[in-house]
């Protein structure tokens, strides 16, 4: 494997591949382009562009969730991190799937039967509409901006990388930077046309194409992986894990993740509470996430929104179960030597991978077909996840803060979705300019901040309202800015802000904080600051909070399917 | 609306409703926290090799996968069974009242 290991992307992605690559991309876009003009012919009511007229069946939103859930960073960072790293990536990911249960069993159902179009909808049904709507929105919309930046960030990396383009190399007469910034722009552009033109319905069949492309993409590689091994995953287990160069702790935890610094017991220490840190905000974080929470809006009922987490619950599953079979794949048949060189953080490993195995089977032009194949399933899961994203923002702004806020809830329906559409355009816009001053950041943790800030500032507020008699509205503003501004101050604080080399402002040291990650602190911070807030106001409305835990828990009054 | 939440079925239908997925919560969030920690600080019991390249790491992980398919399985079959009949029963009685109006109240 040495000499296939020892061949760069970039060397192997001749032309044909590039044309191949460019060919599938272009495809793809004229598809979901075709899905967007469909979908806006369709979109007439609110509940059409927020929710996609909760006409779409279980298992369609199960793909949905799944195409919404599962970024890049799941399936181009993960399969990245094994490669590189074995077992820790492998542990990330299972907090990523475990998360969903907190989904299923706490929140999917009773907010589908309680709420509308938003996260706000149910937080706000007992209290104050205008101090809580507004506190919501500020939240959707700061942690679907760092999420939508770390996936901008890394399409426009990403795209040049696929393209491989590499430094000091031209491309249809764009060098690597040029090519990054296109990158961001096309899909900033892209995402806006899929939510300002086809709404919630767009972005729903845009995502189940993409699941579908994703599972089917990493299920032949899978395969493909096994098959070079005679189908024994001990024996690519044994080989992945003597080609890492780190022998049997490739197979244990520890290489990425809690790392002991001999001689550094403090150091040693932070590392490890960092870890348990970051796997409280993943488990806690997913149920917070304002995309997903709207997802259980387009099913008709209560009972299709349980079929649906269960059905994203099995796709996510079976999905990191094959991650890991990539992982070991690449570290043992790319090589960690190959994988660096084209991308530091490992986010390359699975389109190489596709071409090593193309090549195993036919060659250099089956390679290049199979990696043309991967980097359009790379494609297709970043659109999809950023649709994901904006449609939340666009809705949260739209419905929550310009319709309950501003307007006091008088704007029509017409007016509702012109605002929606526009605020689309806004935050596409505001999320470009962004993505390129931000390019060269290293978003990995953009993506864990913004589990840390759903996990402390939404779920405590979202389990509260619905589960504590006693919750109102000062509670829950307290809830939202406490556990925002903690995460997001804690992260300022943090030594991936400032004080190192490979911090984000490395000139300047402000850097108290220990952890990487807030979410040890920021989460029981965040419901702190919801109890302490309740107790401290008189507001008490029992009747309210009755009528919110019979709508939620019998689904009488919920809002039905829209009938075309 | 108000009045059901009081009434012996509905406190029946949370009791079965927070009895399930209260325990639940707790375990599965106890489960994977075990996990993580063990993961930090158990290293030495994570990487005992239990055959060929299989360690107690792996197949601590690759349970974490089994109960979390397991419990969504079994809320499922409890749901249908213990939750969904009441909560039918309750709704149709709700929305069949002439009490509309108040259904619609919120400004949800």
């Amino acid at each position: 494997m040495s000499e296939v290991s020892g061949m760069l992307l970039a060397a192997e992605a001749s032309s044909s591949s590039r044309v191949i690559t460019m060919l599938l991309f272009t495809v793809m876009i004229a598809a979901t382009l075709g899905i967007t003009v469909w979908a806006s012919r369709q979109t007439k009511t609110a509940a059409d562009f927020h929710s996609g007229g909760r006409s779409f069946s279980g298992i369609q939103n199960g793909f949905a969730i799944g195409g919404d859930y599962m970024s890049a960073a799941s399936f181009l960072g993960i399969a990245g991190m094994i490669a590189l790293f074995g077992y820790d990536g492998f542990l990330y990911s299972i907090g990523f799937l475990v998360a969903w249960l907190v989904a299923l069993l706490l929140v999917a159902e009773l907010l589908r039967n309680s709420g509308r179009f938003t996260m706000a909808d149910v937080l706000s049904y007992r209290m104050q509409q205008r101090p809580v709507r507004t506190a919501a929105a500020v939240s959707t919309i700061v942690v679907s901006i760092f999420y939508l930046l770390a996936q901008m960030v890394g399409a426009g990396a990403l795209i040049a990388l696929l393209l491989g383009i590499q430094p000091g190399e031209t491309f249809l007469g764009m060098d690597a930077d040029t090519a990054k910034i296109m990158g961001i722009v096309v899909v900033g552009i892209l995402m806006i046309v899929y939510v300002s033109f086809g709404g919630m319905k767009g972005t729903t069949w845009v995502q189940i194409v993409k699941a579908v492309m994703l599972m089917g993409g990493a299920a032949l590689l899978t395969v493909m992986v096994l098959a070079e091994y005679g189908f024994s995953l001990g024996a690519l287990m044994s080989d992945a894990s003597q080609a890492s160069g780190a022998g049997q702790s490739f197979l244990e935890p520890g290489l990425r993740y809690g790392v002991e610094v001999p001689g550094d017991a403090l150091q040693t220490l932070w590392n490890k509470l960092d870890l348990i840190s970051l796997g409280l905000a993943l488990v806690l974080g997913t149920a917070g996430l304002p995309h997903i929470l709207i997802r259980f809006y387009t099913v008709p009922d209560s009972k299709a929104a349980r079929k649906s987490v269960n059905w994203g619950i099995g796709l996510i599953g079976s999905f990191y179960l094959l991650t890991l079979v990539l992982g070991f794949g690449a570290a043992a048949l790319v090589g960690k030597e190959a994988i660096t060189a084209q991308d530091a953080a490992g986010n390359t490993a699975a389109p190489q991978l596709a071409q090593v195995l193309g090549e195993n089977v036919g060659g250099d032009t089956v390679g290049a077909v199979l990696l043309a194949v991967i980097a359009a399933v790379a494609f297709a899961t970043i659109l999809s996840t950023v649709a994901g994203l904006t449609i939340a923002s666009s809705s949260s702004l739209a419905h929550d803060f310009y319709n309950s806020v501003l307007r006091k809830g008088r704007a029509s329906e017409r007016e509702e979705i012109k605002v929606a559409r526009l605020s689309a355009f806004g935050i596409g816009a505001v999320a470009i300019i962004l993505a390129i001053f931000a390019q060269g950041l290293n978003v990995a943790f953009l993506v864990a901040l913004a589990f840390a800030i759903a996990a402390s500032a939404n779920l405590p507020t979202l389990l509260l309202s619905l589960f504590w008699k006693r919750f109102n509205t000062q509670g829950a503003v307290a809830g939202i800015y406490g556990g925002l501004v903690s995460a997001v101050g804690l992260v300022v604080f943090s030594p991936v802000f400032s004080g190192s080399e490979k911090a984000l402002i490395p000139s300047i040291d402000i850097a108290w904080f220990p952890l990487s990650n807030p979410g040890i602190v920021s989460i029981p911070l965040g419901l702190l600051c919801a109890v302490v807030g309740t107790l401290m106001s008189g507001e008490n409305n029992p009747r309210r909070f009755a009528e919110l835990q019979v709508r939620a828990l019998t689904g009488a009054g919920a809002e039905g399917a829209s009938q075309h | 609306m108000v009045a059901m939440h009081s009434d012996p079925r509905f406190l029946d239908l949370k009791r079965r409703l927070t009895g399930f997925v209260f325990p639940a919560s707790i375990a599965f969030l106890a489960w994977y926290l075990l996990y993580v920690v063990m993961s930090v600080y158990a290293r030495g019991v994570m990487s005992t090799v239990l055959f060929g390249d299989v360690n107690v790491a792996l197949v601590f992980g690759v349970l974490q996968f089994v109960t979390t398919f397991g419990i969504a399985i079994l809320y499922s079959r409890y749901a249908n069974r213990r939750l969904d009949p009441v909560a039918d029963e309750l709704r149709a009685e709700l929305t069949g009242a002439p009490a509309h109006d108040e259904l619609r109240g919120g400004r949800a």
